[in-house]
């Protein structure tokens, strides 16, 4: 499996009145093809603003791409011209946002809105379209499609305008599929629902997905890999058991900590990370996460870690048991590289 | 109602989708508040009449009985004969309030379709460009406002009043100062809708919904022009109604001064040009004319005022 999208040292600032905003501070992933990719993290870490940043689609000003790369299959989208990008969004990357009461255009036709990306991306007519939209529509489960794209957003409740959105992302059958957050802002009923449609149409298309998320409970039945984001910076990368079976950050061991369990006892009180995430209008010196960092030593506070690959051998889990001909990039369609960003190494306490 | 609902051992079921009222579309809800809203429909209704008499009214009397002159019946008072009187040339003036009315109709709508154009071309972009070329289209557009605009018009309205020709259209003879007034009134009242149409795409643009249009690649153009633009709709036709109405005052304004249409052309405006010398001896020569200005003025605004209610989305009045 090759990779289908490589971001490498991502930074994006934005220069607002009060000072510069440093949002994305130097991140770096892959998203393998086939893939499903789960970004978690607080709220204002940067997930949705690194993956915005990928589409071009942060307002420039405020907002400021520093460095960085962004390929997509070679391509870098960072470079390409806004006629480029809008060829790649919604034809072969698509978006979904986390809100579905305010992402559907209000005065338009649910039709409309779907049959667009068609007409502009794969230039069917009027009838094509519409055939096509009933499918989506169909597709994603919404009762009486084909008497239903006439209506607008208003006419449909929460779950459904989710579902006629993820029907406009899927419209033209994109390679991967960003999903931002999609399920937060419905009911927990929906959210399964969603959820389930989502893996469902994924496996069907054979897409790759980026789904960013604060629920790390969704996160588990999804993904294959996890990247955890703090204050603009990856702090721990993994595959999704090794994230959640051998956690190695402190800031991932916490936000575990925090998530209910059914196995746990009902005695046991959730944890809580103390503090609240730092002010990105100050420029990190030592690790983002040390004021709230219980493992947090001097060195912590005065220089900030890389994401480096622990216990210097690049795998986790199986990787002990990899012998070491095997070449890496065969061993990496295996098991993907746990890598951390921290300087303790919480297990023995001692610094890396 | 009775096909929806499923009983089961004596207990009702309802789906969820069959719990809610049947959809409306936009149109239906749009007509349904607008009709909820009685000096709007008066308004409306209203409008609709002088539009017939208008133009209806064309049928009984000719334009050229409407500019034919008669010295030995001037001044004469409302008769059966002349049912609103004759002026100071022995003009019938009810005639001619029905080929004025057909022009000063023609001069407000087509200035609120110039004054439109300009309005929203120059608000959209300069609302959703930002930067540079906002700063630009602004500082262009507070400098046409700075210029007063009854000056502006008094002045174009004397440097263009003769240079355009007479034109022929739909077998009629339209003199040239018609299209003059309609330019300079669309040229000059744009300002106020482009700033209000640039507010509006300021605020609309940072919209969630357009961040989901942008991602899936809509084009720049359509996001202007059909995301956008559909939903600043209501204080555009707000406004643009506001303008016929201000054009067709405009207009009566200047033609009143001598500046505006030529006679024998007829409009509301000019025909109450001279009747000031009159004002106690023929109060027909302006209570017509000055009338149906008042009717036709009031009628627009209560209709744009009812059309803003009824077309705003986001209400929720059903």
């Amino acid at each position: 499996m090759s990779n289908l999208l490589e971001v490498q040292n991502l930074k994006t600032r934005f220069h607002t009145p009060e000072g510069t905003v440093y949002a994305v501070n130097g991140v770096s992933f892959h998203l393998k093809e086939g893939e499903t990719l789960a970004v978690v993290g607080e709220s204002g870490c940067g997930k949705s603003v690194t993956m915005l940043s990928i589409l071009g689609l942060i307002p420039i000003p405020p907002g400021k791409i520093l460095s960085g790369s962004a390929l997509y299959l070679g391509n870098d989208l960072l470079q390409m011209s806004d006629e480029e990008l809008e060829d790649v969004r919604g034809k072969e990357i698509s978006m979904i946002f986390q809100d579905p009461m305010t992402s559907l255009n209000p005065v338009l036709t649910i039709g409309r809105q779907i049959t667009e990306s068609l007409r502009t991306h794969l230039g069917m007519d009027h009838k094509q379209a519409t055939k096509r939209a009933i499918g989506l529509l169909e597709a994603v489960g919404i009762p009486g499609a084909a008497s239903r794209l006439g209506d607008y957003p208003h006419q449909f409740s929460g779950g459904m305008r989710q579902r006629v959105m993820i029907a406009m992302a899927l419209a033209c059958q994109p390679q991967m599929l960003i999903a931002d957050e999609p399920t937060t802002a419905l009911d927990v009923t929906i959210q399964a629902q969603i959820l389930e449609l989502a893996i469902q149409l994924r496996d069907q298309f054979g897409m790759s997905m980026i789904w960013i998320t604060h629920d790390l409970g969704v996160v588990a039945g999804l993904a294959d890999r996890v990247v955890v984001m703090y204050a603009g910076y990856i702090v721990e990368e993994g595959d999704v058991i090794t994230i959640f079976e051998n956690p190695r950050h402190p800031y991932t061991m916490a936000l575990l900590a925090a998530l209910p369990r059914v196995d746990r006892h009902r005695e046991h009180r959730l944890k809580s990370i103390p503090g609240a995430p730092p002010n990105l209008l100050v420029e990190q010196r030592g690790c983002p996460f040390a004021p709230r960092c219980e493992y947090a030593c001097e060195r912590c506070w005065e220089e900030n870690p890389a994401l480096t690959p622990i216990d210097g051998s690049g795998f986790a889990g199986t990787s002990t048991s990899m012998p070491a001909s095997v070449p890496a990039s065969v061993s990496a369609s295996v098991s993907a590289p746990h890598r951390i960003a921290c300087w303790v190494d919480i297990k023995t306490g001692k610094q890396r | 109602m009775e096909s929806t609902v499923r009983t089961t051992g004596g207990v009702a079921h309802l789906l969820p989708d069959e719990l809610e009222a049947p959809p409306l579309s936009l149109g239906e809800l749009t007509w349904r508040r607008f009709r909820r809203h009685k000096m709007a429909l008066f308004g409306g209704v209203t409008l609709i009449l002088l539009v017939l008499y208008s133009f209806g009214g064309a049928f009984i009397f000719s334009e050229a009985f409407a500019n034919r002159t008669e010295t030995g019946a001037r001044l004469q008072s409302p008769s059966a004969e002349h049912p609103f009187g004759t002026d100071t040339i022995g003009r019938d003036i009810l005639a001619r309030t029905i080929y004025g009315g057909q022009i000063s109709l023609l001069i407000g709508l087509t200035a609120m379709l110039v004054e439109v154009f300009i309005g929203v071309l120059v608000g959209s972009l300069a609302g959703y460009y930002g930067g540079k070329l906002d700063s630009l289209l602004m500082r262009f557009t507070e400098a046409v406002l700075t210029v007063p605009q009854i000056f502006l018009l008094l002045v174009m309205a004397k440097f263009f009043g003769d240079k355009i020709p007479n034109l022929e259209l739909l077998g009629r003879t339209f003199s040239g100062s018609v299209i003059v007034i309609i330019l300079i009134i669309g040229l000059t009242s744009w300002p106020y809708l482009a700033r209000i149409v640039r507010a509006e795409f300021l605020s609309l643009k940072e919209r969630e919904f357009i961040l989901a249009a942008r991602a899936t690649g809509t084009p720049t153009s359509q996001i202007i022009f059909r995301h956008i633009l559909p939903n600043s709709i209501a204080p555009i036709v707000v406004s643009a109604t506001l303008g016929v109405a201000s054009a067709i005052t405009l207009e009566a304004y200047i033609s009143f001064l001598g500046l505006g249409v030529r006679p024998p052309t007829a409009t509301w405006g000019n025909m109450l040009e001279g009747a000031y010398n009159y004002i106690e001896e023929a109060y027909w020569l302006w209570l017509f004319p000055g009338a149906l200005i008042v009717l036709i003025v009031l009628s627009i605004n209560f209709l744009g005022d009812g059309l803003r209610d009824a077309l705003d989305p986001h209400s929720r009045a059903i």
